[in-house]
């Protein structure tokens, strides 16, 4: 903050003489004021985006944990895991809650915008292994309810807000979990592509099909939603050619070997070769 | 949930924004219709013959303001009022324009700067967000900003219709602007960007009063007095 005011005004000693001069003024008391109202504004505006890099990280490192469950005994251990941390995340969501109790949602979107399409994502990769279908943005919402910690960041009188005494609601904006679908299909890509080389051969085909409905959901939206969806489909395509094409190998091997024989031709071969033989 | 049921309910929601969008957009257009308007108005003051008149096209411009009222309250009913800043960025330059336009007729009138509430009551609209339809802070301070630079043309044109005190009270004018905005942490935004073009207003006006009192003009309307 120091930095920029010194940039901002490079004659120093010109200010000071004339803030002196109209110290008074009705005009400099009033950006007194203004000065105030904007710094509270940035500041809130950092403290989120703040916390949304935290919930980008948590939920990124979720995802990852996640990808583990195509070479372990356990699905149900990792799945554990990732609820532990996703209610780490949930957490922090709490506090952007918080912070925008008594606050238009919009004004500060884009601060918190990243970290929630992180999150969406996270959760609904989750939400797939469980349940192997897609979770529903009321869902989502549903677990976005939090009851109020701490009275410790009471600031302005300004917000005390009487009506929203104890429980906290956030919602996920239908933008953010389109996003953050989109960004879901290149985790179920991944995750194709590692279970093949697991020697899982029904995994990918259910993926192939989830991947299809969801590439059709975003064609059916169309150039209707926001901006950012028409780039995130083009990666979407590529990810379910990536899949399609894995399926396609899959199927073409597999007529020429007999069908009850060819889980074990994979694990074989994933077994004796480079993982990644399995994928080309 | 079926992933096309989930998709089809988005696309209900993403429709119906659009519909609002539209419906903002075509009275935001009608609204920067009577803002070019009241500026067409107001522009003439910049001729020789328009100082005299300077009351005259306020009130003129004050009559318009009502129009402006009605489209304001008009706006008001096209989306839900508490996801202003959802739809913000339709209205944010046409109520920056409008705040210029009533922050020029306020110093034409009395040569003072117009308050945030000044604004709010000329435009009926409210002045904390809690309450309605607002005019943002920072949209205000940029309404200001643009009027600094209309300022200072209006220098150097009542020098040229012969009237060599106004550019030195102009200069106060900008001058405690100026220093009102060092008073502020901007941040990288566009507010920034436009308060850095003030220094140039500042200038030119500093040089037109330098001009004028090399020459001697500057005092000249006061040994009249």
């Amino acid at each position: 903050m120091s930095k920029r005011e010194a940039e901002g005004c490079p004659q120093k000693n010109v200010i000071d003489h004339d803030v002196r001069d109209h110290l008074s003024s009705p005009v400099i008391k009033a950006f007194k004021v203004f000065q105030q109202e904007l710094d509270t504004k940035h500041d809130k505006y950092e403290r989120l985006v703040k916390i949304s890099r935290d919930i980008t990280i948590e939920s990124k490192r979720t995802i990852f944990l996640l990808h583990r469950v195509t070479s372990v005994p356990d699905v149900e251990d990792v799945l554990k895991e990732a609820d532990g941390k996703l209610d780490g995340v949930r957490q922090k969501i709490g506090q952007i809650a918080n912070e925008l109790r008594g606050e238009d949602l919009y004004q500060f979107h884009r601060a918190f915008t990243p970290g929630m399409q992180e999150y969406v994502e996270a959760v609904s990769f989750q939400h797939y292994i469980r349940h192997r279908s897609l979770i529903s943005l009321e869902e989502i919402n549903a677990r976005l309810v939090f009851m109020k910690m701490e009275k410790a960041d009471s600031k302005d009188s300004l917000e005390a807000l009487p009506l929203g005494a104890q429980v906290v609601t956030f919602q996920v904006m239908p933008s953010d979990y389109l996003l953050g679908v989109a960004d879901l299909t290149g985790e179920l890509m991944r995750l194709c592509i590692s279970s093949v080389g697991n020697g899982d051969i029904d995994t990918p085909f259910q993926l192939s099909q989830f991947l299809r409905q969801i590439h059709d959901g975003f064609s059916y939206i169309g150039n209707t939603g926001p901006y950012e969806v028409s780039k995130k489909l083009h990666t979407l395509r590529q990810s379910l050619g990536k899949v399609e094409d894995a399926c396609y190998t899959l199927r073409v091997r597999g007529s020429e070997i007999p069908k009850h024989m060819l889980a074990d031709v994979f694990s074989s071969r994933t077994a004796l070769i480079d993982p990644e033989e399995g994928v080309v | 949930m079926s992933v096309t049921e989930m998709f089809s309910y988005i696309q209900c929601f993403l429709s119906a924004d659009q519909d609002i969008r539209e419906d903002i957009r075509k009275v935001v257009q009608v609204l920067e219709q009577t803002a070019r308007e009241i500026l067409t108005v107001l522009q003439s003051v910049h001729q020789p013959s328009g100082f005299k008149e300077i009351p005259n096209k306020c009130s003129k411009a004050r009559e318009l303001f009502c129009t402006v009222n009605t489209q304001l309250a008009d706006l008001k009913t096209k989306f839900p009022v508490e996801q202003y800043y959802r739809f913000h960025e339709h209205w944010r330059f046409v109520l920056q324009r409008l705040t210029f336009l009533s922050a020029f007729v306020v110093y034409l009138e009395t040569e003072s700067l117009v308050t945030r509430e000044e604004v709010t009551q000329i435009l009926g609209i409210e002045v904390e967000r809690e309450r309605g339809f607002h005019l943002d802070v920072e949209d205000y301070l940029a309404g200001v900003l643009i009027m600094a630079s209309e300022l200072s043309r209006l220098a150097v044109n009542s020098v040229t219709a012969g009237d060599y005190t106004r550019p030195l009270r102009i200069s106060n004018f900008i001058n405690e602007l100026d220093s009102g905005f060092r008073l502020l942490n901007l941040k990288n935004d566009p507010l920034r960007k436009r308060y850095d073009g003030l220094k140039y207003d500042v200038k030119k006006i500093e040089e037109v009063v330098y001009d004028l009192s090399i020459r001697g003009l500057a005092k000249e309307p006061e040994g009249d007095k």
